[in-house]
């Protein structure tokens, strides 16, 4: 028997451990995944950026580790994009580490849509802090574009890629701001500064990008939590009262086995967090565990995120660099006129190597095959330009995980379906990005301009699936992330949220995770008690 | 037959995937580039076909349909080109497969003024760029919605 049951080593998993860690309870948390050690990572093999594309690419589907589990995707104009592991998502990431803003937390208040959170921006505000030291972010204090904040390390370097992006953005008179990214700019809490070993997301083998196995979880092993890994949970199982009292799962020798707790905390991410809800499903609960309200699995938000590319004249950074530059929130907050409410963050980047750029360059039809071929590609390598629109993604219930009814992973445990298509009012949102977008590589002399609106960029943002509440009938989980249902339930993961807001979720999904442990460490004494 | 679910192709299929490379990146004599169907490119394409063996196989089952390999120079290269334009999934994994190993060869890594290193754990160097150009930023007022009030 454990006190303490964590499904799930992520960037929520761990920041929850580490924070319940300080209350001496026994804590376990079980991950399907393995730790990913710094050899693994292809920046130490010459097939670095071939193996963005086999073992170390973002979709689960084509990546295909024992560790991980399938995901129907075929409903879904958005591919499906995770990692399973220590650390979860936050090993194959860029590390942009942008907070939600006060307004995205009021949508239903200020622009009349969706609902507002039952929490605060304010409310988050000192979790957000905290949150930022322990993992470690470089930014520049001082943005008139977002609150308040103190980043603990000076900003990665703008390059010639950001001092063009600056140069341009001034030209236009629109805002631009060094992006706050999970990336160490100096030597930090042991962890060395980064080297520029090229784009992040297939995992730093400098240990300067801040993944939760080497930034939360030592800290968390260190107090005393156990993880176990290769241990993937098909059920949280229920007592006579209707109390969850454990988990079955399969062991790293594919043993079933039962691990009794008295409060199991889900951390499984907005697509595995529902899958197992409604794996879960008994007699007290048909639809599904704790899903009274029927929300489970439902309002999935994956953000929109349309990749507007072109290439200029003059040599730039290439892969010489993290792909974070610089951000700009002239366009984050709702103005009417542009025919949708909320908006979008405008990310800058810089772009991949010699590899990347001929694929990419290729399926876009920019690089011709054939006699043409190095004419053309020495006119674009080291030369691209690429804006990202991270586009608010507004809850909608028909938007949603299921069980897939054929569809089972190595275990035998039914996998998840996904149904999702782009709302009106974020198409018209993606459209004004792409249009501004435009208008910033035309005059910052690029060519070859190209759109990619959905299908090539998944930034791996699962949203919106358990969603936070005060009204049991309209919500899974209360203020502190409490399941209505099942007093002992927790959920911590992007799951919860009420909305998405334009910016790359994980900073604001690891504040939620510490301010949800330290509700619960405030009520210790009445964790189940009625709301 | 070949075996659809082998990784390793036939003699045969190994020829057609010679010669279509050869097409897909000829040599470059400017910048005294090798094309994707020498010797050393070739090898490492197809050591690393892995999980995109079967995409690219249907390609070729395809080429060799068309009689491909007995084509003369300038239709084959004809058909290789017009299969290449073709908006399939089998074309991008070859793409995947080709430009990977074609891209990390060092001669061509030479070329384009790249060590022919991997990237860890000498990394590269990354300058500040000009900050000044943040100083007119500076000057803005905040303007992120407050919500305290509303």
């Amino acid at each position: 028997m454990v006190d303490v049951l964590i499904i799930g080593a992520g960037a929520s998993g761990a920041a929850v451990a580490w924070s319940l860690a300080d209350t001496r309870m026994r804590i376990l948390c079980l991950e399907q995944g393995d730790w990913v050690k710094s050899s693994d990572y292809p920046a130490h093999g010459r097939d670095w950026e071939a193996r963005r594309y086999t073992d170390f690419d973002i979709h689960p589907n084509r990546r295909a580790r024992p560790t991980d589990y399938p995901i129907n995707e075929q409903n879904s104009v958005m591919k499906i994009a995770n990692f399973n592991g220590v650390g979860g998502g936050t090993i194959l990431w860029t590390a942009h580490f942008p907070r939600m803003h006060p307004s995205d937390f009021r949508v239903r208040s200020l622009d009349g849509v969706a609902d507002d959170w039952p929490i605060s921006y304010w409310d988050l505000e000192p979790f957000f802090d905290q949150n930022d030291h322990l993992v470690g972010v470089s930014g520049l204090p001082g943005d008139p574009g977002v609150p308040p904040r103190h980043p603990p390390m000076p900003p990665l370097p703008l390059g010639r890629t950001g001092t063009l992006y600056a140069k341009t953005m001034n030209k236009l008179g629109w805002h631009w701001w060094p992006s706050d990214s999970a990336i160490a700019s100096m030597d930090y809490e042991g962890r060395g500064k980064c080297i520029n070993l090229g784009h992040c997301t297939p995992g730093c083998a400098q240990g300067a990008k801040a993944s939760a196995d080497i930034t939360y979880w030592p800290a968390a092993l260190r107090a005393g939590v156990e993880l176990r890994t290769q241990c993937r949970v098909r059920e949280i199982s229920l007592n006579a009262q209707g109390m969850a009292n454990g988990a079955i799962y399969f062991d790293a020798d594919g043993k079933e086995q039962f691990q009794p707790a008295e409060v199991v905390v889900l951390a499984c991410n907005g697509i595995g967090t529902p899958r197992l809800l409604l794996n879960s499903a008994s007699a007290r609960f048909p639809q599904g565990l704790a899903n009274s309200s029927g929300l489970v699995g439902r309002n999935l938000m994956l953000h929109p995120w349309p990749q507007i590319r072109g290439h200029v004249e003059d040599e730039l950074d290439g892969d010489r660099g993290p792909m974070n530059v610089i951000w700009s929130k002239q366009f984050y907050e709702t103005d009417p006129s542009r025919g949708f409410v909320r908006g979008y963050t405008m990310q800058f980047g810089r772009t991949t190597g010699l590899v990347n750029e001929a694929i990419t360059s290729a399926a876009a039809g920019t690089l011709p095959w054939g006699r043409n071929h190095h004419k053309t590609y020495r006119g674009l390598v080291n030369r691209r330009l690429i804006i990202g629109i991270a586009c608010e993604d507004l809850p909608e219930e028909h938007n949603r995980v299921t069980l897939d009814p054929e569809l089972k992973d190595s275990h035998g445990i039914p996998a998840p379906r996904i149904d999702y298509t782009i709302s009106e009012n974020t198409a018209r949102m993606m459209e004004h990005g792409i249009g501004r977008a435009t208008e910033v590589l035309e005059a910052a002399g690029a060519r070859n301009i190209y759109t990619s609106r959905t299908l090539l960029n998944s930034p791996g943002h699962l949203l919106g699936t358990c969603r936070m509440g005060n009204d049991p009938e309209r919500s899974v989980v209360n203020a502190w992330s409490r399941s209505h249902d099942v007093k002992n339930l927790f959920i911590v993961d992007g799951s919860i949220w009420v909305t998405s807001g334009g910016v790359n979720p994980t900073s604001t999904i690891q504040a939620l995770a510490l301010y949800i442990a330290d509700q619960m460490k405030r009520r210790l004494g009445n964790l189940f008690d009625e709301d | 037959m070949a075996d659809p679910r082998s990784e390793r192709l036939t003699a045969e299929e190994r020829d057609i995937f010679r010669r279509l490379i050869g097409i897909m990146i000829p040599a470059d004599p400017e910048m005294a580039l090798p094309s994707a169907d020498d010797p050393l490119i070739l090898e490492d394409c197809i050591a690393t076909l892995g999980r995109d063996s079967a995409a690219i196989r249907i390609l070729l089952a395809d080429l060799k349909r068309f009689g491909f390999p007995d084509l003369p120079a300038d239709q084959a290269e004809a058909k290789a080109m017009a299969l290449l334009g073709e908006n399939r999934t089998e074309v991008q994994a070859l793409s995947r497969v080709v430009v990977a190993a074609y891209y990390r060869d060092d001669r061509v890594m030479l070329a384009y003024g790249r060590e022919p290193r991997a990237p860890f754990p000498k990394g590269h160097v990354l300058p500040q760029g000009d900050w000044a150009l943040l100083d007119s930023v500076k000057q803005k007022d905040p303007f992120w919605r407050d919500d305290r009030g509303a």
